[in-house]
């Protein structure tokens, strides 16, 4: 089974796509694969033919976070010179960081006043952040940001709620989860997008359907990452509970639960990046506010400058957004056998 | 009395028939070892005890009733460890003792008690993936001691273990056995281990699994002795000689059966 959203669309929204992991518990070999899908039915276990070791869309996304690592520590007298190696690891850290970053705004600084493009369509940064800073004092910036975050977090959150409920109950349901497979296959891979003029026929230009269609674009990667997730549960560990007796819902909350977090939540990652490629989109179509509106109507008025200091801010919010997301993944998968051992 | 009675056991995977005709009594509180060649269906045969899975044919009594389903009151140490790889080796062993529903307090000091038992007190905080091999297993041993079943199933827990590591909680095991009057079912590839741990040992035959023979496994005046004193006996290397003669020509059969098995 293969979940996750589409890699292009993952690009695009900047997330990492997540590196292949062999399998949950790499040690486990599972057993008794066999289940009651082959017909016999004299097994007590769940019946789940589980993949195991399928690559899930499930990886802890290692891009960040390694400079706090690397603060130096209180040296304490003699260590001077191992702590001066730490702060020159920590800087140098950081410099790897932000280098290509830097280089970018250098050139974009550069460029348009070296006359190397034009630039009236591509102002040099520092205009674009005079822009900015006006927009922000002004007060749009922050309307603009405040309704484009009310929409994405909203429609995210509804699809938090509504998809892993319902993927962790599809999941635990073989059956259900193969006949609705291939539907949920056909969906995830219909771009959202190409329904918005369907959600806008029924529900209207206003909230309602710029909502919908984020909670639609975000219900997908959380759904089948938790599908997937409960279906990969190690059998081996759902054997150790059925040996123990644990009732169902126990065995749900001890075993399956815990052992989905880190897929789930890789899920809940892609669809946090989703949620803002989908509205910013949306917004350009048709809405009186969200930054998606500021761009696309900076860009309708000649106001370059402003245009660019939309996009700056939608991408800021994407990175910001998806470093939180990956910092709580992070905590969340800690238990998970590191990637390079 | 026998704890545990195995009539005609028959289990099949599809056409795979993986054990035929086991037939097997259990006294209570008895060592039992079991060994065969890989592949034989040993493990096929403690699912079957552990009620993990159901006897295609027979029928498996366990102190006189049959086994429908799983139960507390036998612990299995699987061949694969089964950690819960989000929990502690602390919170492994706890896993055991929530599922009997010792309270919340005891559960704490039981598990260290046992982990400190098996050799592994200053890890009981460490997740699985920060423990060796062996020590993986010894958790998934503290694990099914610290919930105290009647029966313990043990699939190969000592075959990831280093030798130092192995005679001692083989000791450490035998000592268990001896002053809690538990029954066992060992499974093992190693003779030697067969011979020093079991009362009996029951040689099974290559696909399909069948019981060869059963080997009781007696030492006479020998049996106070411990360790390298009872390994050099001269009974104990007759014990060993002559279930490696039994499984020498099962192990043979097994490569023979996977060759062709290939082949064909
Ligand atoms: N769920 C299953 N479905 C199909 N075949 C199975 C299943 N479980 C076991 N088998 C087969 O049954 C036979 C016995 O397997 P089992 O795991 O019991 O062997 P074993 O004696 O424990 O081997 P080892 O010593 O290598 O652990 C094997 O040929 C195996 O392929
Ligand atoms: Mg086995």
């Amino acid at each position: 089974m293969t979940t996750g959203t589409d890699i292009t669309a993952m690009a695009a929204a900047g997330v990492r796509t997540p590196a292949p992991r062999a399998g949950t518990v790499p040690e486990s070999v599972p057993r008794d694969l066999s289940g009651n899908g082959t017909g016999n039915g004299d097994e007590f276990g769940t019946g789940s033919e589980t993949e195991a070791g399928s690559g899930s869309g499930s990886g802890s996304g290692n891009e960040s976070g390694s400079v706090a690592t690397a603060a130096p520590e209180a040296g304490a007298p003699g260590r001077g010179a191992a702590a001066a190696l730490k702060a020159v690891r920590a800087l140098k850290a950081v410099f790897v960081r932000t280098v290509a970053v830097l280089a970018l705004i250098a050139l974009w600084e550069v460029a348009p006043r070296a006359g190397l493009v034009d630039a009236t369509f591509l102002p040099p940064i520092s205009e674009v952040a005079v822009a900015w800073w006006e927009l922000a004092g002004d007060g749009q910036l922050a309307e603009h940001t405040q309704a484009s975050l009310t929409r994405s977090l909203g429609g995210f959150g509804i699809a938090v709620v509504v998809a892993v409920p319902l993927g962790l109950l599809i999941g635990w349901y073989r059956p259900v989860a193969k006949v609705l497979g291939p539907l949920l296959e056909v969906f995830r891979n219909t771009a959202a997008l190409a329904l918005l003029p369907v959600f806008v026929l029924l529900l209207g230009i206003g909230e309602t359907s710029k909502v919908s269609i984020v909670v639609y674009a975000c219900v997908w990667p959380i759904l089948l990452n938790t599908i997937s997730a409960v279906g990969n549960a190690d059998p081996t560990l759902v054997r150790l509970a059925r040996s123990m007796d644990l009732s169902t819902p126990r065995l749900f909350q001890k075993v399956i639960l815990p052992a989905s977090v880190p897929a789930v939540f890789t899920g809940v990652r892609l669809a946090g990046a989703v949620s803002i490629l989908v509205l910013v989109a949306a917004e350009m179509i048709g809405a009186k506010a969200g930054l998606g509106y500021l761009v696309n109507a900076s860009q309708f008025n000649f106001a370059i400058p402003q245009m660019y200091a939309g996009i700056i801010t939608i991408s800021a919010i994407g990175v910001a957004f998806n470093q939180l997301l990956v910092t709580v993944e992070r905590r969340l998968s800690l238990w998970r056998v590191p990637a390079s051992s | 009395m026998a704890k545990i009675v195995i009539e005609g056991v028959r289990k099949s995977f599809g056409g795979f028939t993986a054990l035929d005709g086991i037939d097997l009594e259990i006294r209570s509180g008895e060592f039992l070892v079991v060994v065969g060649p890989s592949g034989c269906g040993k493990s096929t045969l403690l699912d079957l005890l552990g009620g993990l899975s159901r006897p295609t044919g027979g029928r498996i009594l366990l102190d006189g009733k049959p086994v429908t389903g799983p139960g507390l009151d036998r612990g299995i140490v699987f061949q694969q460890y089964a950690l819960l790889p989000w929990r502690t080796a602390q919170g492994n062993v706890e896993f055991g003792l929530e599922a009997t529903g010792v309270p919340r307090r005891q559960r704490g000091a039981r598990a260290r008690e046992f982990l400190d038992l098996v050799g592994l007190s200053g890890f009981e905080d460490r997740h699985p993936h920060e423990l060796s091999g062996g020590m993986r297993q010894r958790v998934a041993i503290a694990r099914a001691l610290a919930y105290d079943p009647d029966v313990l199933l043990m699939d190969e827990p000592f075959a990831a273990l280093d030798a130092q590591t192995r005679e001692s909680l083989q000791d450490e095991l035998r000592r268990i056995w001896q002053s809690t009057g538990k029954t066992v079912v060992f499974i093992t590839h190693g003779i030697e281990e067969a011979v020093y741990l079991g009362q009996r040992v029951a040689v099974m035959t290559s696909r399909p699994g069948r019981i060869k023979e059963v080997v009781p496994v007696s030492f006479g005046e020998c049996d106070a002795l411990l360790g390298e004193a009872l390994r050099s006996s001269p009974e104990f290397a007759r014990f060993r000689h002559e279930i490696w003669t039994l499984l020498h020509d099962e192990v043979a059969r097994a490569r023979q059966l996977e060759k062709e098995a290939v082949a064909a």
